[in-house]
């Protein structure tokens, strides 16, 4: 009875974390009588009852609820298809993609063409595991600026950290504003190219670095080392603003 | 146009690049390791530049002159580009971008250089000679995979070893090797590419395929231009052409070192 497995264990599949019933089979483990057991190769997280296996690397699945950038690959009569680096690609529909009418037969490439590059919520994942996805709601839009970099999905909630905690202070030190997608994708926006590069450095680094302890203190040190000699005074007054803009018709630049 | 290329058309408008390199910088360090391959091939050599990463081998073997040339051995090149290496590569017959890079990149630099003395590859005139074949895979592609491949091609063939040749029985013993192949010249292929009005060197994936055209120019020790190959969309002046010529040879000087 109990648990066998420390937390932060790296876990093969098969392997018996614990047994008994008080304990709970989360993501990444399933129960098999007494046992839990791990489906796949990842490090143990116990959260009271809860016994979870967290994947090191691996592609993104989508969920319900997430927030992710894709790119639209193709446009169908009824939406758009995004590449979403998941097996499946996803639909966005017509009438989750904007709130205004679209006449019968009008032309898609307006509010999105092939190659754009959108940020979009996950509203349902289908019973084939492709998802649907929406663009209205705040913060949703298409991104026409900017710079886009990947990572691992798998790391992403440490680059958020708790409560965005760490997004934040990146945000704040180098003046950026990020949208972490949960598929791995980052949108970063700067005024300041050099800022930009930090930013990115800084986002690789938690990447790099995301099966430590401490991560916060390590990356603010990391930052302030980084921020030290640029001698970049932060001007707050032209913070950047990115207010969500309709959609504009016949090519018209969203900037 | 797409996000990605408006983001490093604009950083490269401002005096920047997507990694924070200068314009004609390399991405650091550039690693060349020989005899990867030693037990199955005469030369091999692996060269790596930032995360692009291309394989090289050299095979010999004894085959007829071309009747043109009885006197001389031949020299072929030939470029795979792996699936695995780029999302954009595809199994089958070899693509444009693999011949263009084989026949410019590979034949054309080191045979119009003359680097290698074919005539030294000669054992009877009009009827046997020496054939070099390069091997080159890709392993890899995070941008510049021109300049890679004409380095490692470089590389496995100064780490080339002739195997034993028995002229009575006719027969090449693969296990056993005599001399060096010879090198008379370094024929270093610099691609620079140009994006807006700035040209730079050595680009990443995606400020390579921000770029408007590119040209990639090989050039000797002494300064010789021996081959050059124009690519991309956009039109080149007569003063770009130079400015890139001036930046291949300066270039040259600094990857020739290396080898």
């Amino acid at each position: 009875m109990g648990i066998l497995a420390k937390e932060r264990d790296i876990v093969v599949p098969g392997e018996i974390l614990a047994t008994g019933m008080d304990f709970l089979p989360a993501g990444g483990a399933y129960r098999d009588k007494e046992d839990i057991i791990a489906s796949q190769v990842g490090m143990i997280q116990i959260d009271n009852r809860l016994v979870r296996v967290v994947p090191l690397s691996g592609r993104y699945a989508s969920k319900r609820g997430d927030t992710i950038i894709g790119k639209v690959t193709d446009i169908t009569f009824s939406g758009w298809i995004i590449d979403i680096g998941c097996a499946k690609d996803a639909m966005l529909g017509l009438k989750d993609a904007t709130s205004e009418f679209i006449e019968r037969g009008a032309d898609l490439t307006q509010y999105f063409n092939i190659g754009d590059i959108i940020v979009a919520k996950i509203f349902n994942v289908t019973r084939v595991k492709s998802a649907d996805l929406t663009t209205k709601g705040p913060g949703l839009m298409k991104l026409t600026r900017g710079r886009l970099i990947d990572i691992q999905s798998t790391k992403v909630p440490r680059v958020i950290g708790k409560q965005g905690s760490m997004i934040m202070m990146i945000k704040d030190m180098t003046n950026t504003r990020i949208t972490v997608g949960q598929n791995g994708k980052v949108h970063i926006l700067a005024q300041d190219p050099e800022m930009e590069l930090i930013a990115v450095e800084v986002i690789k680094m938690i990447e790099a670095n995301a099966h430590k302890h401490g991560l916060t203190e390590i990356v603010k040190k990391f930052l302030d080392d980084k921020l030290k000699g640029k001698n970049i005074s932060i001007d707050k007054t032209k913070a950047i603003v990115l207010e969500k803009k309709p959609i504009l018709k016949n090519g018209e630049e969203n900037v | 146009m797409s996000l990605i290329k408006n983001h490093i058309i604009g950083l490269v408008n401002a005096g920047k690049r997507e990694d924070g390199r200068g314009y004609l910088e390399y991405r650091k360090p550039i690693k060349i390791e020989y005899g990867i391959s030693a037990k199955s091939a005469e030369g091999s050599a692996r060269v790596c530049i930032g995360d692009t990463e291309v394989i090289a081998g050299i095979k010999m073997e004894i085959g007829t002159p071309y009747p043109d040339t009885p006197d001389q051995g031949s020299l072929q090149a030939n470029v795979e580009l792996l699936p695995l290496s780029s999302p954009e590569f595809e199994s089958g017959p070899p693509s444009i971008e693999s011949i263009e890079l084989s026949r410019s990149v590979v034949d054309r630099g080191i045979r119009e250089s003359r680097a290698v003395d074919l005539k030294k590859l000669c054992i009877k005139e009009g009827e046997k000679s020496w054939i070099i074949l390069i091997d080159v895979y890709s392993v890899n592609d995070n941008g510049n995979l021109s300049d890679a491949i004409g380095l490692v091609a470089l590389a496995a063939l100064k780490d080339a070893k002739f195997p034993k040749y028995d002229k009575k029985t006719d027969k090449i013993d693969f296990k056993e090797h005599t001399e060096q192949v010879k090198l008379k010249k370094i024929p270093i292929p610099i691609t620079v590419f140009k994006i807006g009005s700035k040209y730079l060197i050595d680009p990443t994936i995606n400020e390579e395929k921000a770029s408007d055209s590119r040209l990639m120019i090989t050039t000797t020790e002494d300064g010789e231009i021996c081959a050059m190959q124009k690519g991309g969309n956009s039109q080149l002046s007569v003063e770009d052409v130079e400015k890139m010529v001036e930046i291949a040879i300066e270039k040259g000087k600094e990857l020739r070192k290396l080898l």
